[in-house]
């Protein structure tokens, strides 16, 4: 009886992929915390500080503290809020976050990949376009003008630095000949495409900080005009769903960066060492985003305006079409 | 392998049609109007995947692929004269739109 | 599978009955984001792989997206919906919509012959890259206009969008574009 049901082709897909969700839920959710002291730790030697030390060994416990403590905030709710959204909009932050992670191939074989679709990227880039819906309705539902004013500039930065990073995108889609992003990783094993695509590849690193309004594209929440912009009336475990968020997505488009430009798991030594490749190629970019967060001051809008349609579309667009004129030249054919 | 029936997916573009036409009947707020004819698109881009999965061709996905980018460029223009007609008459509801000058 | 349907389609009606019923535009807007959504998991389902996630991309990524900021920058409340003539428009609307939906039920009633059956689809090629060849070879001019048709869009909207000869400092709706 139990063989039988065990036996079931949909009781298996069922099962792997709720032990797949299991372990990728809390293993992001770890990640997040450990990357949060790590960015308050590299903060800290930047500015010549030490950065957490109080909270067990070199403040190796501080995650747990702080997040004991978001946990025992009042929840506050301000007057006049809508409050179904303003309830909603936190968890609008993660979900996104957490989709994208079903399509990412953490490394060789079927079992380190949640999903394998052929239509991975898309996938991944109509969730960096729900996560808008998180900032801008967050902001709205405060019923506060800081609030508001932030969500506003988050929808227009948002959708005006998404069209430069799905055309970043495609230069990668002619090389590879494949939406699907284990077909991706298979393509770069001789070449990773940041090689045939440095330009892409820095394009999507800009439009990859502006999409998760990390510094120095942090204007939805520019505390020096803003108090603290959309999550200015957010406290408590809101307040952490939008933290959780905010690093869920770095994580995730760092995932994509891996998958997409730096060959995924591929790397020298055995097959099994693919996820170790993975995580260490990880471990670089998440530095990268932390390092250009302490090291540049924010832009201004109408720079940011600037720099999303007057220079990294056009360059996008100009990418494609030389990628595409190379590809006919030296007959690399699409699989 | 059960499908889902034609009739199903018809049924339900149909009703979702017949929910956009009731949304530009009754409503006066012009933003609610133009959601209610994106349902009217959608419903026909439902009816259109329906049927070319019925008739095993792509024709009907590609179709939907045209409505797509039309709704897109219709939203854009018309959410300008949304914005335009707010800005003139300080109001976004047609019924008390009712005079040709501006 | 069927349910999987049911469930998308129940989500799909009921979000967009909530569109053209609730007052406030910006739950409206919300609803209607679910409503794509769902429609989006219908056309997974119908083995659409491309066209559901364009759907996510460009109808709830991009377009309610737009919606939204309209919404919120016109910083519009509540409807209010009330006097004789909204009710009696309301009153006629509705009666429109029965007579449509009797009239679909009754043609579906003349017509019940089911129509061939569905076999698997070809899958030897993507769903993408079999849309993509089409797009790019039968459909080429159709697509090469819908380029222009975009284009003339824009191009409008920034008209529009700038007004007529207002002083220079008034904010223009530039984002629209």
């Amino acid at each position: 009886m139990l063989a039988a049901v065990w036996n079931d082709p949909t009781f298996q897909l069922v099962f792997w992929a709720v032990v797949k969700v299991g372990i990728i839920l809390n293993g992001m959710l770890g990640l997040v915390s450990y990357m949060i002291y790590a960015e308050r730790k590299i903060a800290g030697h930047m500015q010549a500080r030490t950065g957490p030390n109080r909270v067990g060994p070199l403040g190796l416990l501080q995650p747990i503290a702080d997040v004991l403590k978001l946990f025992f905030k009042e929840e506050f709710m301000p007057a006049g809020a809508s409050k179904v959204i303003f309830v909603i909009a936190p968890m609008l932050a993660v979900i996104p976050a957490l989709v994208t992670f079903a399509v990412i191939p953490f490394g060789p074989g079927p079992a380190l990949v949640g999903a394998d679709v052929n239509v991975g990227l898309l996938i991944f880039l109509g969730m960096s376009s729900l996560g808008v819906y998180a900032i801008t309705l967050g902001g709205w539902a405060s019923n506060n003008k800081y609030a508001l004013l932030g969500g506003l500039r988050s929808s227009a930065q948002m959708i005006s630095y998404e069209l430069a990073m799905g055309l970043s995108t495609v230069g990668v889609l002619l090389l590879a000949g494949s939406l699907s992003l284990v077909d991706i990783v298979h393509a770069q094993q001789k070449v990773w495409f940041v090689v045939l695509q440095p330009l892409a590849f820095i394009i999507f690193m800009i439009t990859a900080l502006a999409e998760t309004n990390r510094a120095p594209f942090d204007l939805p929440e520019a505390e020096g005009e803003l108090v603290a912009g959309f999550h200015t009336e957010y406290s408590s475990m809101k307040f952490g769903l939008f933290f959780l968020g905010e690093f869920m997505n770095v994580i995730a488009i760092s995932c994509i960066a891996v998958t997409l430009f730096l060959g995924g798991w591929n790397g020298p030594g055995p097959q099994s060492l693919g996820l170790v490749w993975f995580g260490l190629k990880l471990a670089v970019l998440l530095f990268f985003f932390i390092w250009i967060r302490w090291t540049y001051p924010r832009l201004r809008y109408d720079q940011l305006m600037n720099l999303g349609w007057k220079i990294l579309l056009p360059i996008s667009l100009l990418n494609i079409v030389v990628t595409a004129i190379a590809l006919q030249i030296t007959g690399m054919p699409a699989p | 392998m059960n499908e889902i029936p034609l009739s199903w997916t018809l049924a339900l573009s149909a009703v979702i049609f017949i929910i956009g036409v009731v949304g530009v009947l009754v409503r006066r707020n012009a933003l609610i109007i133009f959601m209610s004819i994106e349902l009217m698109l959608n419903a026909a881009n439902l009816a259109f995947v329906a049927f070319g999965r019925q008739m095993q061709s792509l024709d009907g996905q590609i179709f939907v692929f045209f409505v797509m980018t039309v709704a897109a460029a219709e939203v854009a223009v018309g959410l300008a004269i949304i914005v335009n007609l707010f800005r003139l008459r300080e109001t976004v509801f047609v019924d008390e739109v009712n005079l040709l000058k501006g | 599978m069927i349910y999987l349907f049911a469930a998308f389609a129940a989500t799909l009606l009921v979000s967009s009955l909530l569109v053209i019923l609730h007052r406030h535009p910006v739950t409206s807007a919300l609803f209607l984001v679910l409503a794509f959504c769902s429609l989006a998991g219908i056309y997974l389902m119908l083995r659409a792989e491309f066209v559901g996630m364009v759907q996510v991309i460009v109808y709830a990524g991009a377009i309610m997206v737009l919606f939204l900021f309209v919404i919120m920058y016109l910083n519009l409340p509540h409807d209010v919906e009330s006097g004789v003539p909204t009710a009696v428009r309301r009153g006629l609307g509705w009666v429109a919509g029965a007579v449509l939906l009797a009239e679909a039920v009754a043609l579906a009633a003349r017509h019940s012959q089911p129509g061939p059956v569905t076999g698997a689809y070809e899958m030897t090629q993507g769903n993408t890259q079999a849309i993509g060849q089409a797009l790019y070879t039968r459909y080429l001019f159709p697509f090469e206009i819908t380029s222009l048709l975009l284009l003339v869009a824009m191009v409008g909207v920034i008209v529009i969008g700038k007004g007529r000869a207002t002083p220079p400092s008034a904010p223009g709706a530039g984002e629209d574009e």
